[in-house]
């Protein structure tokens, strides 16, 4: 009893940073109907710059809790500008262009990042300061700390703030009426190009955060951590229907669930034969019976709700 | 800058385009004057929507340029057009459908209006004003175009009539001196003509000025102080209705098939 609580606390903060970079994924999807493969590389790129400032501000011997902030607030800066540089550099010269071209561009880009950022903070593993106490907390003989409380009501503060944005504010309206009709939006008065960058600017900081979330969570940063993240928060997009904000949210969650309770049950479930590092399978099994059974995702019957 | 008022609203000259080797209008020059209702028909493929979408941006010239309000535009991007006061619907309606339609006509506001990124992530006292009077300026501006279901129900539950009402209501919303209208009767019984043919005088009062593309004759005849006729890309007759309805080039291209 207490290790199913204990996964579901595990999947459930994990689940809350996939759903930020699925985000990411379904906004840019909902807009332009481009995967964005680079995006777990914007999450990566978020994650060290956090590390980076985090590192200078403590070596200035700025306090810890002053120095998170401001290097979340750097990290994500930096992702925005990334975020906007990608768009307009790689995709919005492909807006017109058959649906291959950007697709494949989006790796290209995802392979620069990576080995630029390779170059930039070579190819070791960066350990994430310990900064706060992170006292464990015992729940029904489960165990969670500060940091993972601190992500997933941050998580759900920033989910929550973004739904307020695309439903309750001009911006979200251009966005959505933009997602439905760029041309019919153009002669409203929107000026798409505009919408278009500021999508992937949000996106872009939602990665930072979450790339923060995950180097803090795991104590690790490191130049190829985009990758598999990336991955498999696109499948959290897809699980939840690519395109449908709410989808993000809830596959994001679901994934991290379906993640932490079959790598807890695994080797009870094959009798020790798979061990728990078999969790990221969990994933791309996920994927293909998605894409199999249900390839508009669990929310995603309307195209409705496409930021 | 007194002139303005007294030169037309809207001058074309020497309109040109082409797709590939075939030339949807060639050298179309006409003017609308300010607070007149313009009627522009033609047999199908005339080149009217082709006009539309070039005055309103969606296609770039080949040729020739256009002067609105007083200024020069060749190559324009649709939302800058939009900004200086051209508002258009389309004649296969084009509603955001899934958004209520509150928020259509209230996208409407969106280049009347400031809030930027940070007044929607902070969400702050000047931005919610601003929401709050946009909401009621796209609830007057429904009522005025006579849709009395819910601001909150979703375009795509509208009846067609009510649509199309909408897609003026939209329009309207952006404050446009030049409302350009795409078949606004395409689809409508005859009392739902009628009462469109009222909202577009009652329009016209509140000193907008009208482009009208339309098929319906007893529509065009009966609303437009003056008309053009397009065949295959040019102009072949201008004038009042009545002129143009005797006009034996336009009878010969438009009227002559024996139905009207």
């Amino acid at each position: 009893m207490e290790i199913l609580l204990q996964q579901i606390i595990n999947g459930l903060v994990q689940g809350s940073v996939y759903a930020l970079v699925a985000l990411g994924y379904t906004m840019v999807y909902g807009i332009l109907g481009l995967i964005n493969f680079a995006h777990g590389e914007v999450v990566m790129v978020g994650a060290m710059l956090a590390l980076s400032a985090l590192t200078a501000l403590l070596g200035w011997g700025v306090p810890p809790l002053l120095a998170l902030p401001i290097s979340l607030i750097l990290a994500m800066l930096g992702c925005m500008v990334l975020g906007y540089g990608i768009e307009r550099i790689a995709y919005r010269p492909l807006r017109h262009a058959p649906r291959l071209a950007p697709l494949i561009t989006a790796i290209g880009v995802s392979i620069v990042l990576q080995n630029l950022a390779m170059m930039v903070w070579g190819r070791q593993y960066h350990a994430f300061p310990q900064l706060i106490a992170n006292q464990p907390h015992l729940i029904g003989g489960a165990i969670i700390n500060d940091i993972q409380i601190i992500i997933f009501i941050m998580a759900l503060a920033i989910m929550a703030g973004l739904m307020v944005v695309v439903h309750r504010t001009r911006l979200g309206r251009a966005m959505r009426a933009v997602a439905e009709n760029q041309h019919a939006a153009q002669l409203m008065g929107v000026d798409i190009n505009r919408v278009i960058s500021i999508t992937f600017m949000l996106g872009s900081a939602l990665a930072a955060v979450a790339g923060l979330m995950v180097s803090a969570n795991y104590g690790l940063a490191h130049y190829y951590m985009g990758f598999l993240l990336g991955l498999k928060a696109f499948t959290a997009a897809v699980l939840g229907g690519i395109g449908n904000l709410r989808g993000a949210m809830l596959g994001g969650l679901l994934l991290g669930l379906i993640e932490s309770l079959g790598a807890g049950y695994i080797g009870d479930m094959t009798g020790g034969f798979l061990g728990s590092h078999y969790q990221d399978v969990f994933a791309f099994f996920v994927l293909i019976a998605v894409l199999v059974f249900r390839p508009s995702g669990l929310l995603g019957e309307r195209i409705a709700e496409r930021a | 800058m007194n002139n303005i008022a007294a030169l037309p609203l809207l001058q074309l000259s020497s309109i040109g385009k082409q797709f590939g080797g075939l030339s949807a209008l060639s050298d179309v020059s006409l003017h609308i004057r300010r607070g007149e209702i313009y009627g522009l028909i033609g047999p199908n493929g005339a080149g009217k929507t082709t006009l539309f979408n070039v005055i309103t941006g969606l296609y770039q010239a080949n040729a020739g340029e256009f002067q609105f309000n007083g200024h020069s535009y060749k190559a324009c991007k649709p939302h800058v057009l939009a900004q200086a006061g051209i508002a258009r619907t389309f004649q296969n309606i084009r509603l955001f459908a899934n958004l209520t339609a509150l928020e259509n006509v209230m996208i409407g506001r969106h280049l009347r209006t400031r809030a930027g990124v940070f007044g929607a992530l902070l969400h702050n006292l000047a931005t919610r004003n601003e929401e709050r009077a946009i909401a009621k300026r796209a609830g007057e501006l429904l009522h005025y175009v006579g849709i009395e279901k819910p601001g909150q129900t979703l375009a795509k539950h509208l009846s067609y009539g009510e649509q199309r009402r909408l897609e003026i209501a939209r329009a309207l919303a952006t404050d446009p001196l030049l409302l350009a209208l795409d078949e606004p009767a395409a689809g409508m019984n005859a009392t739902e003509t009628e009462s469109l043919k009222a909202l577009l005088q009652m329009i016209r009062a509140s000193g907008i000025t009208v482009l009208l593309i339309e098929h319906d004759v007893k529509l065009i005849m009966g609303l437009c102080d003056r008309v053009a006729v397009l065949d295959y890309g040019k102009k072949i007759a201008e004038g009042i209705p009545e002129e143009v309805r005797l006009n034996p080039g336009v009878i010969a291209a438009y009227l002559g098939g024996g139905d009207e």
